[in-house]
């Protein structure tokens, strides 16, 4: 297969490039305590990618569990209560652990200061300490899978989760309150670092487009955690003190707490696929080495979203008894919101258009985010029209929906931009044939896993049973087979990106020959990001010419501080 | 961010160097920028905590105007009063220790900085009162409440539920806020604020000032929606 990669020339005269740097981020300090207390926004990157990975395997287990007990119609594998605790689990673990903290918590970290081309975020203590929020906060989870679980459902509905379900639900929702700190520690860094921290000449319009995606979504990390912390911590104290706030016995009301809990829930689907977005853009320009086309639009679209998404959550109260005139308004508020969503849509396809595409890895999940982005979004259509939504609300079509979003969307994102930006963490190549055969391994698996679940929804099989009538068995099937070939495609990377730390090839600073300030330092970077403060000049995606174009114009003096070898432009 | 400011920056770490400058920074400007930012978009975050509770009170309030009224009953307008009174001139004070920052005044520093956390203390103080009378007359919510007339009593529930979270957790944040204040009194007496840099000290009293507008909203919406009973409240009817 064509690598397109560039690897270190031979003879190269640069120290730096001659391999890899002799001091980056990477062994500058040495030790657990140097890597536990670090405040470099690079390394807490790769502190969530190790935790997140393990939530990530954590949180499949239970899937797998699900999709076995599925396989046949009868309750064979797990009892009823069990089955509820699994998809109860996985839920609860993939979104809150896996994929709300997953693209902004690594490569957000990772790279967003770099792309502006700061030191760091603005505030790299509380950096930090969102890292321990989220460890205290993941430890409370495994303490209640330990306890047993809970069995509610990721929504944590009342009256059940306040009256019926066991008090594990006390600890869980605890977890998500302080999990949700995390995020909006996270989110208020990113909002500031992207105000008060950019290089000279970063200005607004010549910022990447992951970091408008990432700014955006830290707006709504910012406005809309908090009520989903209040609303937990209200479902806590119904528990432990007995205010009758949303159990209909004691006066309350449980649609006020759908209610609050959609306000943030949707917006926070946004949180999830957002930043995924974001990747989106960087790999379609590096990959067709274009210019985003209409990059004003897409980064706008990326605020549209935000807002618009915190204007829809009824639509996720359909048939909970919210007034026929409330529904109508957000059925039409929920197509509305597809527009910014079609826009990037649009504007990646046009930018596909005439350009000198190579199918690179990373490349490769980027067109699958694309594609099943785009069935995902489509499907939230048809159940953003009321008189669907009644036929196929809490069907296997709602689970198909947004995992096409979730799985196929966001989860592709995450695994392009591991791709993409490996060499640069860890300064290594790896086995580019093997993500090839890994990322097509996904894309079947992942449709194999959910396609058959549209169907099997339209045709009426509810979600969250753990029996179904016989008829709906071969598409069960199907789908627990596609399982199979997905978790084939997920410990794949696992091994060569291993593999590639000690046997790899040594990356150059910019092996894809991608525009932009992450590949005008060294792979790894240095702890400072660069030796000298880069100054741009040129808009982002400046791909003029086929080699790659500086964003530099000049630079001010180098640092001492960082004992790295001064390195000079080309 | 001029070129010169990164000359200086790059060619002195650690000589010419406000102490306080953190190594990210081109220069202490760049971080009062980020600091006052951040505080901002933090108190957004609060907004939104709070206004889920906001929430649900407008909803129960209006499913309920009876017996919130009638409960409201309960709370003494008095105290309530009294504590707005404390919180507004701990504003005051706590306006006059960042003044007294700004303009390198340790001593006002030290004096506004102690005067805003007695007033603190004396507003939890208070508070500690209210709750007291709140668990004599059975008026916490669980399996001991009491209320009369027995038909509003679910709804009054409700009502001091709302009551304690809400209050509950403002009186969090002004034990947070008595934190930060002891920790700014402790850097204004080793002399850490000046003209040049008294960051620190501007954002906590930005963070002070909404504790204090958040009560202004309590007030009204919990004390006085049933007409006055001063100092009375807790007594029941
Ligand atoms: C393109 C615009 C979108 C529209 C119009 C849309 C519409 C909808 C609607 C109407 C439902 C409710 C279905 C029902 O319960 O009957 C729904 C459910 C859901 N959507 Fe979407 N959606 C969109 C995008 C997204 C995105 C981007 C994500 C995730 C990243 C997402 C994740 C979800 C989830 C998790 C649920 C199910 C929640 C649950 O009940 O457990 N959606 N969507
Ligand atoms: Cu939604």
């Amino acid at each position: 297969m064509h690598d397109v990669r560039s690897t270190v020339p031979k003879g190269e005269a640069f120290e730096a490039e001659a391999g890899l740097p002799r001091t980056h981020y990477l062994n500058a300090t040495h030790g657990t305590a140097a890597w536990l207390l670090t405040k470099d926004h690079k390394r807490i990157g790769l502190l969530y990618l190790f935790a997140i990975s393990f939530f990530f395997f954590l949180g499949g287990l239970f899937a797998m569990f699900v999709r076995l007990e599925l396989l046949t119609p009868e309750g064979d594998l797990l009892t009823s209560e069990m089955y509820n605790t699994s998809f109860s689990m996985h839920g609860i673990i993939m979104v809150f652990f896996f994929l709300v903290p997953s693209v902004p918590a690594v490569f957000g970290n990772f790279f967003l200061p770099i792309m502006i081309g700061a030191k760091d975020v603005a505030f790299p203590k509380i950096n930090l300490l969102s890292w321990y929020i989220a460890m205290i906060a993941g430890f409370m989870m495994l303490t209640t899978l330990l306890m047993g679980g809970v069995d509610t459902g990721w929504t944590f509905y009342p009256p059940y989760s306040t009256t019926g379900s066991s008090s594990n639900v006390v600890l869980a929702a605890l977890s998500i309150f302080v999990m949700g700190f995390s995020s909006i520690l996270t989110g208020l860094n990113f909002i500031v670092t992207v105000h008060t921290m950019r290089a000279p000449g970063m200005t607004w319009g010549r910022l990447p487009l992951f970091v408008w995606a990432q700014y955006a979504t830290s707006l709504i990390m910012v406005l809309g955690t908090p009520v989903l912390a209040i609303t937990l911590g209200l479902v806590f104290a119904e528990r432990v003190f007995h205010f009758g706030i949303f159990d209909p016995k004691l006066g309350g009301d449980p649609i006020l707490f759908q209610h609050l809990f959609w306000f943030y829930s949707h917006p926070a689907v946004y949180i999830m696929v957002l930043p995924g977005m974001g990747v989106i853009s960087e790999l379609v320009a590096a990959f067709s080495r274009k210019q985003v086309f209409g990059y004003s639009f897409v980064a706008a679209s990326s605020l549209a979203i935000a807002l618009v998404g915190f204007l829809v959550w009824g639509h996720h109260l359909f048939t909970s008894g919210q007034s026929a005139y409330a529904a109508l308004v957000f059925s039409f508020l929920s197509f509305i919101v597809a527009i910014p969503s079609a826009i990037k849509v649009f504007n990646w396809t046009a930018t596909l258009y005439r350009g000198s595409i190579s199918l690179a890895s990373p490349m490769l999940y980027a067109l699958g985010f694309i594609g099943l982005f785009t069935i995902g979004g489509l499907t939230g259509l048809f159940l953003a029209a009321l008189g669907l939504d009644l036929h196929m609300q809490d069907t296997y079509f709602v689970i198909a929906h947004f995992h096409y979003i979730m799985v196929g969307g966001t989860l592709l994102a995450y695994l392009g931009a591991l791709h993409y930006w490996w060499p640069k963490i860890t300064g290594r190549l790896y086995t580019e044939a093997w993500a090839k055969v890994a990322a097509i391994t996904v894309f079947v698996g992942f449709n194999l896993t959910f396609f058959p679940q549209f169907i099997v929804g339209y045709l009426g099989m509810p979600r969250r049973y753990h029996t179904y009538v016989p008829e709906f068995q071969v598409l069960n099937v199907l789908s627990t087979a596609g399982a199979s070939i997905l978790a084939v495609g997920f410990i794949l990377p696992a091994c060569y990106l291993v593999y590639s730390l000690f046997r790899g090839g040594v990356a150059s600073r910019n092996p894809w020959g991608a525009y932009g300030l992450e590949w005008e330092t060294t792979s790894p970077p240095p702890t400072s990001n660069f030796l000298v403060t880069p100054i741009v000049t040129r808009p982002a995606y400046a791909y003029t010419h086929a080699d790659v174009v500086s964003p530099y114009a000049g630079s001010t003096q180098g640092e001492r501080d960082t004992g790295t070898e001064e390195t000079q432009r080309v | 961010m001029s070129d010169a400011v990164h000359v200086e920056h790059a060619g002195a770490v650690g000589h010419a160097h406000h102490p306080a400058l953190q190594h990210h920074f081109d220069d202490l400007e760049q971080q009062q920028r980020a600091a006052m930012l951040g505080m901002w978009v933090f108190l957004l975050t609060e907004v939104l905590f709070f206004g889920g509770l906001f929430m649900a009170y407008i909803l129960y309030r209006s499913w309920y105007p009876e017996a919130f009224h009638e409960a409201s009953r309960h709370l003494s307008v008095g105290w309530g009063f009294f504590n707005t009174l404390v919180l507004i001139a701990s504003s005051l004070t706590m306006a006059l220790a960042v003044r007294a920052g700004q303009t390198t005044n340790r001593r006002g520093q030290l004096l506004f900085l102690t005067l805003t956390i007695v007033l603190g203390a004396a507003f939890l103080g208070v508070k500690v009162i209210e709750y007291g009378d709140k668990f004599a007359h059975h008026l916490v919510p669980g399996p001991d409440f009491q209320f009369t007339p027995a038909e509003l009593a679910p709804a009054a529930e409700i009502y001091f539920s709302l009551y304690f979270a809400m209050t509950g957790l403002h009186a969090l944040h002004m034990i947070v806020g008595a934190g930060i204040m002891l920790v700014m009194l402790y850097m204004a007496w080793r002399g850490r604020f000046s003209t040049e840099w008294y960051t620190p000290l501007e954002v906590s009293g930005l963070y002070w000032h909404f504790v204090d507008i958040v009560w202004i909203f309590l007030f009204p919406l919990l004390y006085l929606i049933g007409g006055l009973s001063v100092f009375g409240g807790g007594t029941g009817h």
